[in-house]
């Protein structure tokens, strides 16, 4: 007696993978998606900005010059 | 040659009883109320962020729902209403339902916090903790005020919507809140007035089995009152204008009106006509609500033309 691989067991388990396929593409896509916004309207693209830090766009201001008695 | 099947279970979950476990239909309402609230908002976002922000609330509230059919699998079963469900029918079992709830909060928290503000997700996150413990563990099985505080969180999304958009909370995503808040027990007193045999069965403390359709009919007249005065006050605020209060006084009078119907039967009369005033007030309230943050949405349209406003 042949083997049946298209019993309706397989086909609701092709329906669950292609499912969870299509919506983990999805969800990678719209993580790309909001990257991509996030990026262009300018926001903080990591974590520290802080001045001298490598890739800080802040300029590092020299400390003033202390106070000196005539 | 021997035929061995030995795996040859007849329930195994397709793709859709994993869309089931998260409450399509609540979905639908918690989409549409979600995306008014972020929609009416002073401040645009980016159709990206807007979407992302929409589709996490909504899948937040899936979460919630997976959540409480895991742990009230088994009252589903005894239920007319909800036997149906995935997890009680057998396609699904309990702890996948559980399994299914956390990862998706967890995705669903995490990613509203990174698209909009963490103020919006922790609201999400506070309404998802609202509906699975503090509804379904605490209220749902302990008191027949069940459905009046775990209202609250049904009435989250409009309001996450509007933090999600301005990063704040303000007088008009609090009446939104009020409006869902207010609206819930009316609407699910009017069903429970016709399904009161589940409940009953299941052992659900609702109002009607617990103090009797008479109190109940009191409730829902006395709920209705309370209601109308927060979905007139939105009209009035920055939000609203005459569009909103238009439609709002003429479904307010027509709300009254179904509750005093509802109010003056007794169970004589409407078992006779098989609940059909309170069956109709129950399918008005749907409308209802859809039809309040339709016109909101009507009046950002207006306001974004110059029109509408106070």
């Amino acid at each position: 007696m042949a083997f049946k691989p298209e019993h309706e067991m397989h086909r609701r388990r092709f329906s669950r993978n292609v499912g969870v396929g299509i919506a983990l593409g999805c969800f990678v896509a719209l993580v790309f998606a909001l990257t991509v916004v996030k990026v262009k309207n300018g926001d903080m693209m990591h974590a520290n900005d802080a001045p001298g830090l490598l890739g800080s766009t802040q300029p590092i201001v020299p400390a003033p010059a202390p106070a000196t008695n005539p | 040659m021997t035929d061995i099947r030995s795996f040859d279970t007849p329930k195994d979950a397709g793709f859709g009883d994993y869309v089931q476990l998260l409450k399509p239909r609540v979905m639908s309402l918690v989409v549409f109320t979600a995306m008014v609230g972020l929609l009416v908002a002073p401040v645009r976002l980016h159709p990206v962020e807007a979407f992302t922000a929409i589709l996490f609330i909504a899948l937040g509230a899936g979460a919630s729902g997976a959540l409480n059919m895991w742990w009230d699998a088994d009252i589903d079963v005894i239920m007319r209403r909800t036997k149906g469900r995935p997890v009680p029918a057998g396609m699904v079992e309990a702890g996948e339902a559980l399994a299914v709830g956390l990862a998706l909060s967890g995705i669903s928290v995490v990613m509203l916090a990174l698209a909009t503000n963490i103020l919006a997700g922790a609201l999400l996150a506070f309404t998802i903790f609202f509906y699975a413990v503090v509804y379904s563990m605490w209220l749902k099985r302990s008191t027949p005020q069940n459905i009046v505080i775990g209202g609250a969180a049904g009435a989250f999304p409009p309001m996450i919507g509007w933090v999600a958009a301005t990063g704040s909370v303000s007088m008009e995503a609090a009446l939104m809140f009020m409006l869902i808040f207010m609206w819930t027990p009316p609407h699910f007193w009017a069903l429970a007035l016709f399904m009161n045999e589940d409940y009953s069965k299941a052992g659900v403390p609702m109002l009607t089995v617990t103090h009797g359709k008479k109190v109940t009919r009191n409730h829902v007249l006395g709920y209705t009152i309370a209601l109308i005065p927060f979905a007139v006050a939105l009209g009035f605020t920055s939000i609203g204008g005459p569009v909103y209060l238009t439609v709002s006084a003429l479904l307010n009078l027509e709300f009254l009106r179904g509750a005093y119907r509802i109010w003056k039967r007794d169970e004589v009369v409407a078992e006779a006509d098989k609940y059909k005033v309170e069956k109709s007030v129950f399918r008005f309230s749907l409308l209802y609500l859809f039809l309040h943050f339709g016109a909101l949405l009507v009046e950002a349209v207006l306001h974004g033309q110059g029109m509408g406003s106070w």
